[in-house]
């Protein structure tokens, strides 16, 4: 049963009971989601998740099987054109056309974005991504860094009010991840956009979003600000001794046994308050077990290991 | 150029034959010699036309040369032309040359609506390419109205004449060659064509009498011909 | 969509691959002539073998036109190589590359960007066929003249009057055009379905290569749907160079042995354009973007 929502001013997207079938497969189920003006709309879940077909189908290049999409309060499919007026995007890889150059390039896709590219306007871009001295240069010859950088000019170059970056940290050196969660802020803040930004990185979304959806499976897991979802006080940490088959013995044999988590990669999994590490480590140095690492983990699978504690997703992580 | 050399030869053997065996075919073939020794050149301009089954090809223009006793040149006006290897006969002005050849009367036949008369023309040695030549003359006008010619090498060529306003000189309007094609091999096409002409067509094809037909229009006659041309 | 035209030819023509072609081609037809400017005597003379055994043929066989006429046979076999090289690339190309997700995330229609490709891909074989008619057929009547048009047919032999020549070139260059979109509409349509570009251009080839075979095969289980294949029919420009003849066998100046072979193979052309293109920018509009 579809259920219509009435949409609020300041709701930019309405998503409601998105789902999206490839053959038997359902990459994307029964998800439904709102994002608000001036958010920065982090979209997290591991590889496979569903993030990307989603931003997809949001942009039109994948039709949903079910569900709709409400874009600035008009329907996505009926009033395509007009909507993606408005939307600037970064999908997985900034890939553009390698025999033309970067100025060649914006110019195209300005235009292709429906407005008139004066020099001024390409050159302004170009120098808003620090590319204006490679404006001649054939994109073949661009490090990743720069194609991403290009790509977020393409995006922006028709001053769109809502930007959607699917995974654009990808393949990019700590400088380049750096720059790129500026820029989203400065768009943010100084540019008063709406950002819709997806990662797998649960750190760089935390340090940038205002809210955030959790997917898993095409499923909704969770969806809040950063301060809702992480509850600092419970963490999980990583353990390696001297014996570990001996240290999960004691550990299953005593009051930890209900903090300890499936064994992965060798390494001994615990969940606990942060409070307690001390006491962790005091009661395996008692039991004569030598403690060569015990480090609290901030993944994105430890956080879902925290989130879905108990329910059947833990599968997913745990095998 | 070969094709004029053997209609030279047609021509000449034709009347070298002629021995005198019948006196009356003799003075008959001489007074046809006689009419066309007025012709000391002449050029002609005409328009050549190949009926072959296997062959489409236009209407071409064509320029021809004589000079006596016996130089012969047919020149195209531009375009491609194709002719049947070894004796298309195109002019009948050098009938000249009277040994060498048995004549034999066989009698008379009609060519349209003219009466002529038949001789049989046997060459006497053994090492000519021509068998034997049959010439069908208008004895009122002195006039060759139709040559058979049958050759070792070449099948059997046959020749007809119309005559009109150069009659006086023993000069045609119009000369047709007619060949055997059934002996000529078809083109084999090396060219990519899906479609296979079937076997009746092909038959049809190689059955039919290959023709060509000039059509005299102009003819220059005695004016003088430089000898240059014919090299 | 004008807009969009003008951009794809832009990126057709500001692609190395693009170049190659023309270059590929400008090279074939310098072998040819260059080849029958030294040689060409006895490349006619193997030509006619058979056939001079009996007939004296008198006259510049060796033309312009005759040489664009061997220059047709043999390059419109190898052209489509060349066509589906920018045509079967068209879609799975920016598949590939990438580009295409960039594309369709802009505010156009899909109909009108599938449509301007698959223009641009015409437009791109055309100039291939100008650029033929250039060297092949101009330029050929520069260096060697021109006089009757002298054919070996399967089974007879054609000499078409030099006057009479000139606008069956025009007719064969069009249908010849028609047979070369096909070829592009084949690999356009391909196209669609992959996500790199060697894999439509070698299924474009090899469609081309199996139906050739069937359509040169004189067997009978073959024969029935020869008819249907579009191969057979892509060689119809020849039509354009038999003329009809009267009753005295006098060859009829302007006239067309089988016109309607012609209409036929270009109906049948024109219905597997119309196939292809229209399956393909149909199929687009709704296409899930998984590149």
């Amino acid at each position: 049963m579809q259920i219509v929502i009435i949409v609020t001013m300041s709701s930019i997207v309405q998503v409601n009971h998105l789902t999206k079938q490839f053959n038997q497969f359902t990459a994307v189920n029964d998800l439904s989601f709102s994002v608000e003006k001036g958010d920065v709309y982090g979209f997290l879940g591991q590889n496979g998740a569903g993030k990307s077909t989603t931003i997809r189908m949001m942009l039109t290049l994948i039709t949903p099987t079910q569900g709709q999409i409400e874009i600035f309060g008009y329907d996505l499919y009926k009033h395509r054109r007009d909507i993606l007026q408005q939307i600037g995007a970064v999908i997985e890889k900034p890939d553009v056309y390698k025999y033309l150059s970067a100025y060649e390039n914006l110019q195209l896709f300005a235009r292709l974005s429906g407005i008139k590219p004066t020099r001024q306007i390409i050159m302004d871009q170009l120098e808003m991504v620090g590319l204006a001295d490679r404006a001649k240069d054939t994109v073949k010859t661009f490090s990743q860094g720069m194609k991403q950088r290009l790509g977020i000019a393409i995006a922006l170059v028709h001053n769109p009010s809502l930007i959607m970056l699917d995974e654009p940290t990808n393949g990019l050196d700590p400088q380049g991840i750096a720059d790129i969660r500026n820029l989203i802020l400065q768009l943010s803040r100084d540019r008063k956009k709406t950002v819709i930004v997806s990662s797998h990185l649960l750190n760089e979304i935390e340090q940038i979003a205002t809210r955030i959806l959790i997917i898993d499976k095409g499923h909704k897991l969770v969806e809040g600000t950063a301060a809702e979802l992480f509850d600092t006080s419970q963490t999980i940490v990583q353990l390696n001794t001297t014996d570990n088959q001996m240290a999960v013995e004691k550990l299953a044999n005593s009051s930890w046994k209900n903090n300890l988590k499936p064994m992965r990669d060798g390494h001994i999994l615990i969940q606990l308050d942060q409070e307690a590490i001390p006491i962790l480590n005091q009661f395996l140095v008692d039991q004569h077990i030598g403690v060569l690492l015990l480090q609290p983990r901030h993944s994105l699978e430890d956080y879902f290991l925290q989130i879905t504690a108990g329910k059947q997703h833990v599968g997913t992580f745990t095998n | 150029m070969k094709i004029f050399k053997t209609f030279i030869q047609i021509f000449f053997f034709t009347f070298i034959g002629y021995n005198g065996i019948a006196q009356e075919v003799n003075t008959l073939v001489m007074k046809v010699k006689n009419k066309l020794d007025q012709v000391n050149d002449y050029t002609a301009e005409g328009k050549m036309k190949t009926d072959i089954a296997f062959i489409k090809a236009p209407v071409g223009g064509v320029k021809v040369f004589y000079k006596k006793p016996n130089k012969f040149k047919l020149q195209r006006n531009g375009g491609i032309s194709v002719l049947p290897k070894g004796g298309v006969s195109i002019n009948i002005g050098n009938m000249i040359v009277t040994t060498g050849f048995t004549a034999i009367d066989a009698g008379f036949a009609d060519i349209g609506k003219v009466k002529t008369r038949i001789i049989k023309l046997l060459p006497n040695g053994d090492n000519n390419d021509i068998i034997l030549s049959t010439l069908y003359i208008d004895e009122a006008n002195l006039l060759i109205m139709k040559s058979i010619t049958s050759t070792r090498e070449n099948g059997t060529y046959e020749m007809e004449m119309r005559y009109g306003k150069f009659a006086e000189y023993g000069l045609p309007d119009k000369v047709f060659f007619s060949f055997n094609a059934k002996d000529y091999k078809l083109p084999k096409g090396i060219t990519l064509e899906f479609e296979d002409v079937d076997q009746a067509t092909k038959d049809k094809l190689k059955g039919k009498k290959g023709r060509v037909e000039i059509t005299y229009s102009a003819y220059e006659i005695n004016k003088g011909i430089a000898d240059s041309i014919f090299k | 969509m004008w807009v969009h035209l003008r951009i794809e030819l832009y990126k057709i023509f500001r692609k190395p691959r693009t170049y190659l072609a023309f270059a590929a081609i400008t090279a074939l037809i310098a072998v040819i002539q260059i080849g029958l400017y030294v040689d060409g005597k006895e490349y006619t003379e193997f030509v006619m073998a058979d056939f001079a055994n009996s007939f004296a043929v008198d006259g510049k066989i060796l033309n312009g036109y005759f040489i664009c006429y061997v220059i047709l046979q043999l390059l419109l076999i190898h052209v489509p190589l060349l066509i589906a090289l920018i045509a079967a690339d068209m879609i799975s190309g920016e598949a590939n590359m990438g580009t295409l997700r960039l594309l369709l995330t802009k505010p156009q229609s899909r109909t009108a960007i599938v449509t301007a490709k698959f223009l641009a891909s015409v437009i791109y074989t055309l100039m291939l066929l100008i650029w033929i008619a250039i060297l092949g057929l101009f330029l050929s009547m520069l260096v060697f003249g021109t006089d009757d048009l002298f054919i070996m047919k399967s089974s007879y032999v054609v000499i078409v009057k030099e006057s009479d020549v000139f606008w069956r070139y025009a007719g064969a260059f069009c249908f010849a055009a028609l047979a070369m979109v096909t070829v592009a509409s084949l690999g356009f349509f391909l196209s669609f379905f992959a996500e790199n570009s060697i894999g439509p251009i070698v299924a474009t080839m090899s469609v081309i290569i199996v139906c050739t075979i069937l359509s040169t095969m004189n067997i009978p289980i073959f024969n029935i749907i020869k008819p249907y294949l579009f191969t057979t029919h892509m060689i119809t420009w020849k039509e354009f160079f038999d003329f009809k003849v009267n009753d005295a066998n006098e060859a009829i100046v302007g006239s067309i042995q089988n016109p309607g072979r012609i209409i036929q193979s270009s109906i049948v052309l024109l219905v597997h354009i119309i196939g292809f293109a229209g399956s393909a920018i149909l199929l687009f509009r709704k296409k899930d973007i998984l590149s």
